[in-house]
């Protein structure tokens, strides 16, 4: 940890080592119990101090907007930041591989004992509570865009639940035909 | 379907999604749902809400419960298949996007593309949480319990652990 290197706010803040990077991420993959993000928040920006608020703001903003699994690209994107392709390794390898082994021993307990009747109540119990929490995750969301008081990107929403949630489309297709079209219009929106 | 070209196509499948997955990988659900329930056959809806109960309940990233299905379909294989089918190809477009894309902080053409891509995120991870309460709530208990963890977190700030915690007792004292 001796160099150091400038971030967007002009102090100099360590620069993780590759077994760092790894630790850091193990870490929060760990204790990211029903969603990683927030942990990862608290242990880059105020424990570690890799990353200051708005350096993690942007980093989260391009998450959000590349495909994949947001949180492994936080990894590739903290751990190219400070050590290119091998630090990008490294953070996504300590953010998988221990989360990856207890699901593989969640995975064979299920498919030997998933149909137990003993577990048939926790299962259901937890399963109708995860969709309680994807329902607030829509919501929390949603809320943003209500507060616009802007109706088209409300349309879009609802146009992409209305094909996927509704009408079970294919999501290539939906995607390809609703995608040109918000983007067009936000487009169009900003002249 | 243990078959091997079950889990090659579930693995090509997820590999493709994921590179659409913009927002997030619940986006993804119901497309996953219709292949693995719907077309191929090879979970009950049931199952699938219950794997994905399992996703967000384990520690770490919640979108390791698609390997989940990987190891319902093939085993060991199946899911480590499914894992690299998930980050291989996302984690490569990252490296190379995150390498030019402060340059284009101020384009039009990026403020669009973001202001764009969110509103459909939304309508898809609302249709997910459809998706999964349709299947998860057989019951009117079951529906009780998913409407009462949703006004729960939306107004709290506890940890939804808790709330999935108590939902899985609820189960287990049979009110489910």
């Amino acid at each position: 940890m001796s160099e150091s290197l400038p971030a967007t706010d002009g102090a100099m803040r360590p620069v993780p080592a590759l077994s760092e990077l790894f630790l850091g991420f193990l870490a929060v993959a760990l204790s990211g119990f029903g969603g990683v993000l927030p942990f990862a928040r608290r242990e880059f920006v105020e424990r570690r101090r890799w990353l200051n608020e708005r350096d993690f703001a942007e980093a989260m903003a391009l998450c959000q907007f590349l495909p994949g699994p947001n949180i492994v690209n936080m990894g590739v994107i903290v751990g190219s930041r400070f050590h290119g392709a091998a630090g990008a390794v490294c953070a996504v390898a300590g953010l998988v591989i221990a989360p990856l082994i207890i699901m593989m021993t969640c995975g064979a307990l299920y498919a030997r004992y998933g149909d137990l009747e003993v577990l048939r109540g926790p299962l259901a119990g937890l399963a109708a509570g995860a969709a309680g929490l994807l329902v607030t995750l829509a919501a929390k969301m949603t809320t943003p865009l209500i507060k616009a008081r802007e109706p088209s990107p409300l349309a879009f929403a609802l146009a992409g639940f209305v094909a996927v949630g509704l009408l079970r489309l294919p999501l290539y297709w939906v995607v390809l035909v609703l995608a040109p079209l918000s983007i067009g219009w936000a487009w169009w929106r900003l002249r | 379907m243990n078959d091997s070209s079950g889990i090659g196509a579930f693995v090509l499948h997820v590999a493709l999604l994921s590179l659409i997955a913009v927002g997030g990988v619940n986006t993804i659900v119901p497309e996953l749902h219709r292949q693995v329930v719907e077309v191929q056959g090879a979970l009950t809806s049931q199952q699938f809400a219950d794997l994905f109960a399992i996703g967000q309940a384990a520690p770490g990233p919640n979108v390791l419960f698609v390997t989940l299905i990987g190891w319902q379909l093939a085993g060991a294989t199946g899911a480590l298949l499914t894992a690299a089918a998930l980050c291989i190809p996302t984690c490569t477009i990252a490296y190379f996007v995150t390498r030019v894309w402060d340059r284009f902080k101020h384009a039009r053409w990026r403020i669009a593309t973001e202001a764009g891509v969110v509103p459909l995120t939304i309508g898809f991870i609302a249709a997910s949480a459809l998706l999964i309460a349709q299947a998860a709530d057989g019951s009117v208990a079951a529906a009780a319990i998913t409407t009462a963890t949703a006004v729960f977190s939306y107004f709290s700030k506890f940890n939804p652990l808790w709330t999935l915690a108590a939902a899985a007792v609820l189960g287990f004292l049979g009110v489910v």
